[in-house]
């Protein structure tokens, strides 16, 4: 789960990381009177959570009162990467003496968090790990024992020579890693973290990803959520349980599990259709999740064909085929379907489905091709 | 021979009480497991398709003998369910629990690091070595005995490129899915060392997926280390960037972690990769005479 800058931010505070002033808004006018409190110039940021922001032009300084109503009616009136800008964000222009990039993640293959530090700030820290491995400086927590002083003030000793810096470096970098666990993030991330003129040592921006799997421990975090900026069958589908993924393609999907879901995909387009969507209906499917998956399914109106996939092991086909049915019956599918059900009670499921005007595939590459053929 | 499991295998199931406990529990007999005991915390004397439930791992040890545990409990107590199998000794751990904090099982596999005891998942559907024993939820039709070993970070995808291998002709020494989190027990060099070491292995099958780098650094272990032939395949071609497709392990971080560059990785070295499933076994097939 993703929140916005002014959420993160909120969070920063809470665990005493030193944050620009600030103040989230939502109109020309709260902007205007945020700009009079916070104090002119100042900076109007788009709170959109997509990278790229800045250079959409969603990021700008205002240096007087005029600039500032100009600047906030436009970014609150512009789209970045098709996402309509809702929130500003107005924060004190801070005066940038350096900047430096600090975040944390879990390692995969060290199977530990791991703290990196870079001199750049405002960089995309994958690709400096690309290009050039060796600008970034890495620091491992122990899994037991936390992230120790020690390392926290190896952190703050690498990005900054002066040694007040680097121990105030290291203390910020202390607390991000707190944030980090105490809140099951995916990622924190400070981004630039700057040193300002009066020597003072701000996160000039936040980002914090929240590990979806410990969400159930967070219901704060949870309620923080901005419904609003997600996709509204992305949510629908995780309060049922069901995986769902918008693409752009037509040929719907409907599988069991989530590396077959992909295969899936993959596989229409290896056929040279396009998929409209991942979505995986998960191990022990009920006929009422498939009639949850195909509604949300057919909110998408892209969709031409439907492709069920399914490959029964816990999954029973006979369930699959009962929830096809209903959802024939009370759905008024238009879309051709297209089934490939193999597994458990299989001629069960493929009698039940005999009447009901489906196309019926032996194999996965026969259905996807079925699939592709119906929109010719 | 095999991997992981074998007939001397002895196991036990946490939250055998369970819808899902219960239902495999039956499943893995009909298999032929030696399912030997069952633990649920407070259902200690009871019976789940004729095995004997005890409190405690430890308890279930002592009295019958178990040294493989597979856990079907939530994912809010699966990781005091797999501290207390490794407390009780046992040398096997299969976690199918799903959901489980990536924090958690930071501190759970540092926990293990000195133990003598393997896990395997969390997020597996289990361990099978055909005709012989299954640990988990794999549906055991579709396996067949024989010489091709199948890791994979996937469930159904797996059961699908195994059904062709069987199809094709040919059979399985060991299957496993090793789950599709991103911090897991035991990754796919672990297991090639082990299929390296396996007389009845004769070529294997890694089944991969977007995320991380875990392809990456098998395909150049497999390079150095592994002599026998390897063929790949690679989920999520079509997957965007950022979004979580399913596994909680299965997303591309910003540019990192995609389809096309473990791909390259596989071919790089040497390994060849199955455009669809069907063509793994096809490749197999090819390999094989």
């Amino acid at each position: 789960m993703k929140v916005h800058e002014y959420q993160a931010k909120e969070i920063f505070k809470k665990f005493g990381i030193l944050t620009p002033k600030e103040k989230m808004c939502r109109s020309v006018e709260e902007v205007t009177a945020a700009a009079k409190e916070i104090g002119i110039p100042c900076v109007i940021k788009a709170q959109v959570m997509v990278g790229g922001r800045g250079k959409a032009g969603g990021i700008k300084l205002a240096k007087d009162e005029k600039e500032v109503k100009q600047h906030a009616s436009n970014i609150l009136s512009m789209e970045i990467k098709g996402i309509p800008v809702k929130k500003v964000l107005v924060s004190e222009a801070v005066d940038i003496e350096s900047e430096a990039y600090l975040g944390i993640i879990v390692d995969r293959t060290e199977k530990k968090a791991v703290v990196m530090a870079c001199k750049e700030g405002g960089v995309e820290i994958e690709e400096i790990a690309r290009q050039r491995p060796e600008a970034i400086y890495k620091v491992y927590a122990d899994a037991l024992m936390g992230l120790m002083p020690h390392k926290a003030r190896e952190i703050g000793l690498f990005l900054y020579e002066d040694p007040k810096m680097a121990f105030e470096c290291a203390s910020t970098t202390t607390k991000l890693y707190k944030l980090f666990v105490d809140l099951d993030s995916s990622l924190a991330e400070i981004n630039p973290l700057v040193v300002d003129k009066s020597g003072r040592l701000i996160a000039l921006d936040a980002k914090i990803n929240f590990d979806d799997n410990g969400l159930f421990r967070h219901p704060d975090i949870e309620a923080i959520r901005d419904r609003e900026s997600e996709d509204e069958n992305e949510l629908t589908a995780r309060e049922q349980d069901l995986s769902y993924v918008r693409l752009t393609g037509n040929i719907g999907c409907v599988v069991n599990g989530a590396g077959l879901a992909m295969a899936t995909m993959d596989l229409v387009k290896h056929f040279g259709g396009e998929p409209a969507n991942f979505l995986d209906i998960g191990g022990s499917s009920s006929p009422e999740k498939v009639m949850n998956a195909l509604r949300i399914l057919l909110k998408d109106k892209n969709v031409k064909v439907i492709f069920f996939n399914i490959f029964g092991g816990i999954t029973r086909c006979d369930d699959v085929a009962k929830g096809i049915l209903e959802a024939k019956k009370t759905l008024n599918i238009q879309q051709p379907i297209v089934t490939r059900l193999t597994g458990t009670n299989e001629e069960k499921a493929i009698e039940m489905l005999r009447e009901a005007g489906l196309i019926f595939a032996k194999t996965m590459d026969e259905g996807a091709q079925k699939s592709i053929e119906l929109l010719k | 021979m095999s991997i992981f499991v074998d007939n001397n295998t002895r196991l036990v199931v946490q939250g055998i009480t369970g819808r899902d406990g219960s239902f495999h529990t039956a499943q893995m007999l009909k298999y032929g497991t030696k399912v030997v005991a069952g633990v649920t915390p407070g259902r200690g004397g009871q019976e789940v398709e004729g095995v004997p439930v005890f409190n405690s791992v430890s308890e279930a040890v002592k009295k019958t003998g178990a040294n493989t545990s597979v856990i079907f409990v939530p994912a809010k107590f699966a990781p005091d369910a797999i501290y207390e199998s490794t407390d009780a000794g046992i040398k096997l751990i299969v976690c199918i629990s799903e959901g489980i904090p990536a924090i958690e099982m930071v501190k759970v596999v540092a926990y293990l690091k000195d133990k003598d005891c393997r896990l395997v998942g969390p997020n597996s559907p289990g361990v099978v070595s055909p005709d012989d024993t299954k640990v988990g939820i794999l549906p055991g039709h579709i396996f067949r005995k024989g010489n091709v070993g199948v890791v994979s970070r996937s469930g159904t995808l797996t059961y699908e490129i195994v059904d062709h291998i069987t199809r094709a002709g040919l059979g399985q020494s060991t299957c496993l899915g090793i789950g599709g989190d991103p911090v897991i027990g035991t990754k796919f060099i672990e297991c090639l060392e082990l299929f390296a070491k396996d007389r009845d292995t004769e070529a294997v099958v890694i089944v991969g997926e977007i995320g991380g780098r875990d392809e990456q650094d098998t395909a150049a272990y497999i390079k150095k280390h592994f002599s026998k032939p390897v063929f790949g395949f690679i989920a999520g071609k079509t997957a965007p960037p950022g979004k979580r497709m399913g596994h909680a392990g299965a997303i591309i971080a910003g540019t990192a972690g995609t389809a096309a560059e473990k791909i390259k990785a596989f071919e790089d070295n040497g390994i060849k990769v199955g455009e669809t499933p069907a063509d793994v076994a096809r490749l197999l097939k090819e390999h094989i005479k």
